[in-house]
């Protein structure tokens, strides 16, 4: 085959590309390409080749054929807010915007599902069937710019996953476009299909299996009331404790999360949330159903926290006061920014009984390199996001911070935990791919992309390491608190 | 506990692909008729057994393929704790390995989640006797390919499970069944609106008229004592406003989860031996939007409703392609199960295809249960 010039190439295809899309719709000069060249995760850039924006899914799948015919790599993206780099573009790949499919096609009030299509935002549709007293679960940190479609592929979380799930529990169906340009309905309308869990199997895949092109998420009724409880500790241990205690009376939180002490500072000089700053760590514990039972689990959560030793319990007297706790939690990373020139977000997931010793390996990590950490944690799930502070300015301290980071997420994987719970591999954590699985698990993966894209286009370089290159890595690098999408609420 | 033959296995799956030879993963035998007949070679999986391991306030139990169903559920009763999906059993002896290929899961489904639900990581053989592990034993966790929710429900064409972790919850504090007589309409209507409303509802199923009974609505609330208190108040109030004959049949609280007559019921529309499916030779079981309207005029004949009326259990004398094609129409997909085993809604030409080429991606010999799902599969 005769190699062209990138240029060749791309020209050819922008002819071929404008044939049915519209001239706004194919983005070849550089400037127009350049909004393109980062996702939510920053420090790596690409531009890409082409930008191509189509509006129906007759069109993605042309654009899919030909970019199949050419031999050309194309990475999906929908609102460009995840934190792995999953949508980072390849200089000599397609960038495919979904952002057209901005639509919500269908309400079903009598099934509680709606269709909509993939670059609708996560939170319009529970804006969309508020008025029904219905809501869309997952609630990932960056809901109000978020996409669904994104948050198909990366299997967005959120805080409220212990007793509501993640995304791949709160969908029925998918449409895709295969690598090859064949349309396939993913799942049904009803809550299971015959054959694989091939519905279970595209969510969290990364954009590497298919494109999706349009979504069907189920809808849950509003709980009746919703009340918060502060808790605040003289150690961590006690307060990674007394999540076990209030799991262990037989009641599941809405939201649990925990903070260590250098996160409630900084929290609490970005946010003023009125959260006691001389504590070890805070508990946050949200609880949801109706009054009644909302009113008895307080109680008995309360008395919980008390004999874990908490040495004082908030209960939020109103709706307002309910929202100054969560204000200080939700700001905790651009909190954490302000304090410190840079800051490295890491993503692991532990099994929570594992927390102390986790938190104490980090602390001596911390002091090793003597890097300051700030722990951030969804206690309920287990999944923790220590964020390193640095400075990137000082020569050789990012490079530290990065073998910083990958050690914390070994010690997250020697725990029985994994590397990312929520943030998605992408390019970010491709390295400790090959520490959390072996060669013989990784080989399958790969073979699992071939049977959905044979010639290897879709997102390559994503999510799943060739075996012989695990050696990029990097992590969400923040610099002087200049976060991509500064006014999202970071979780 | 056991001892742990993974490699054991393992090397007779390298063998069996090896020497091409087909194997048919052997449990119980308790989900015989769940599939297509596979006439192979017999892999025993069942001495692979015990709880690897459980820490109640993780909410994580791990336990191996071959570990009874019954065992593991008594070992988390003790805890207080459950299998949210309320997994039939069909079968004394049913494994946990069983349940998990086979995706099974009973009336608390469209409230709780599915078996695949409540998966988080399995440790398996692929077609080449590997021993992999995907997922974990975490909640949350979005490295690699979800290739554990894939096994479920694929009944062992894709791997042979070795161990599963599975989600759990604590049991219900309290219980409280209802039942009133009604029509199948009505009692759509009513499931409809009933799961509009954040209720603590874990069970809601129609029965048909026979000529004893009149046809009737069973719902079950379940959680807080106060949750429950008030739901069932509410729920009576509505049972009396939308039908002026309110005739309430039943009504039964439980302190604990499943000791009286009402957890006797539930279990037996679970375990599919309520008096509808007994004497029966072919039962389809169909899958569909829960507020599908009743079809009698397109396929008469007796319908059980479960799942808030997203199961429909119908015993008809209209042929294949009819059940089949309306099941389409409305949204969903037909199974017949039947006295040789079970067969899936056929899949399109292209649906087809991806399966094949995933069945080959993990198993490449296409010697694991080959056939048990689909001619070819």
């Amino acid at each position: 085959m005769q190699i062209e010039s990138p240029r060749v190439l791309a020209n050819q295809l922008v002819t071929l590309f404008r044939q049915f899309l519209a001239v706004e719709s194919v983005l070849s000069r550089e400037e127009e390409r350049r909004p393109y060249e980062c996702d939510g995760l920053s420090v790596y850039r690409q531009l890409p080749l082409l930008v191509v924006l189509p509006e129906t899914v007759a069109q993605v799948q042309r654009v899919l054929r030909i970019c199949s015919e050419h031999n050309v790599p194309v990475v999906a993206r929908g609102a460009g807010t995840g934190l792995s780099g999953g949508a980072l573009p390849l200089a000599d790949g397609v960038l495919l915007s979904l952002a057209k499919f901005n639509r919500i096609l269908d309400i079903d009030l009598q099934n509680r599902c709606a269709r909509v299509q993939p670059g609708v935002r996560n939170l319009a549709i529970s804006e969309a069937v508020a008025a029904y007293n219905l809501y869309y679960a997952p609630d990932p940190s960056s809901q109000i710019a978020c996409s669904i479609g994104g948050n198909v592929a990366e299997n967005a979380g959120g805080v409220h996953c212990l007793k509501y799930g993640l995304t791949v529990h709160n969908i029925l169906k998918l449409e895709i476009v295969t690598m090859e340009g064949e349309r396939l309905t993913i799942g049904s309308d009803a809550l299971d299909t015959p054959g694989f869990d091939l519905l279970a199997l595209l969510t969290g895949s990364e954009g590497m299996l298919g494109v999706i092109v349009e979504v069907t998420v189920k809808l849950l009724p509003r709980p009746e009331t919703v009340q918060v409880l502060l808790a605040a500790f003289d150690d961590v241990v006690k307060a990674g404790d007394a999540v076990g205690n209030i799991i262990a009376e037989g009641i599941i939180p809405a939201g649990l999360e925990m903070m260590d002490n250098p996160a409630i500072r900084a929290a609490e000089a970005f946010a003023q949330a009125g959260y006691p700053e001389d504590a070890a760590a805070i508990l946050l514990c949200e609880l949801d159903g109706c009054q009644q039972e909302v009113e008895v689990q307080v109680e008995q959560v309360k008395t919980v926290l008390q004999h874990c030793g908490a040495t004082e319990v908030r209960v939020a007297a109103s709706a307002t006061e309910r929202e100054k706790f969560w204000k200080g939690r939700k700001a905790a990373f651009p909190a954490v920014g302000r304090i410190s020139p840079d800051y490295y977000c890491m993503d692991g997931t532990i099994p929570r009984h594992q927390l102390a010793k986790v938190l104490s390996g980090i602390a001596a990590l911390s002091e090793e390199y003597s890097l300051p950490v700030a722990n951030v944690f969804h206690a309920g799930d287990g999944n923790l996001h220590p964020l390193i502070l640095f400075d990137a300015s000082r020569p050789g301290e990012l490079a530290r911070t990065e073998e910083m980071g990958g050690r914390i997420l070994d010690l997250c994987v020697a725990v029985g935990g994994t590397i990312t719970g929520e943030h998605g591999v992408g390019i970010e954590k491709i390295e400790q791919m090959c520490h959390q699985f072996s060669s013989a698990e990784l080989q399958q993966m790969h073979a699992v992309k071939a049977a959905f894209d044979p010639a290897g286009l879709l997102n390559p370089g994503k999510a799943v390491p060739t075996l012989h290159r695990c050696a990029e890595f990097g992590a969400m690098h923040v610099h002087h608190g200049e976060v991509p999408f500064p006014e999202l609420e970071r979780f | 506990m056991a001892e742990d033959v993974s490699n054991d296995l393992a090397a007779q799956v390298q063998q069996a692909f090896v020497e091409k030879q087909a194997l048919y993963i052997a449990g119980s035998g308790s989900k015989l008729l769940l599939g297509r007949a596979v006439s192979a070679q017999s892999l025993a999986v069942k001495e692979h057994c015990g709880i690897v391991e459980y820490v109640p306030g993780e909410l994580v139990i791990t336990a191996r393929a071959g570990t009874s169903l019954q065992e593991l559920e008594s070992v988390l009763a003790e805890s207080g704790q459950m299998l949210p999906f309320e997994p039939p059993h069909l079968g004394e002896g049913a494994t946990l390995g069983g349940t998990i290929a086979c995706g099974l899961s009973g009336p608390r489904r469209p409230y709780a989640g599915a078996a695949r639900d409540f998966t988080l990581g399995v440790k398996m053989i692929n077609g080449q006797g590997e021993v992999l592990s995907f997922g974990g034993q975490v909640m949350k966790n979005v490295a690699g390919y979800d290739a554990s929710r894939l096994m479920v429900g694929a009944q062992g064409t894709l791997g042979v499970l070795l161990a599963i972790s599975l989600k759990v919850l604590p049991q219900p504090a309290c219980e409280h069944t209802l039942a009133m007589e009604m029509d199948a309409a009505t009692a759509i209507a009513m499931m409809t609106q009933l799961a509009n409303i954040a209720l603590p509802l874990t069970g809601a199923c129609h029965l048909p008229a026979t000529s004893e009974q009149a046809a009737q609505l069973w719902l079950r609330l379940s959680g807080a004592e106060e949750a429950v208190t008030a739901a069932v108040a509410f729920v009576k109030k509505q049972f009396q406003q939308r039908t002026q004959r309110a005739q309430l049949t039943y009504s039964e609280r439980e302190k604990k989860k499943g000791d009286g007559q009402a957890g006797a019921f539930w279990r037996d529309l679970r375990e599919r031996r309520l008096p509808f499916f007994i004497d029966t030779d072919a039962v389809w079981r169909l899958s569909l939007p829960a507020a599908t309207p009743m079809f009698a005029e397109i396929l008469p004949g007796a319908c059980l409703l479960d799942w808030g009326g997203a199961q429909r259990w119908l015993k008809t004398g209209v042929s294949a392609d009819v059940v089949q094609t309306a099941a389409q129409k409305m949204g969903g997909h037909a199974t017949l199960f039947d006295r040789h085993g079970a067969t899936l809604a056929p899949l399109s030409p292209a649906l087809m295809k991806m399966h094949q080429q995933v069945k080959t991606a993990f198993d490449p010999g296409g010697i694991l249960n080959p056939g048990r799902l689909y001619e070819g599969l």
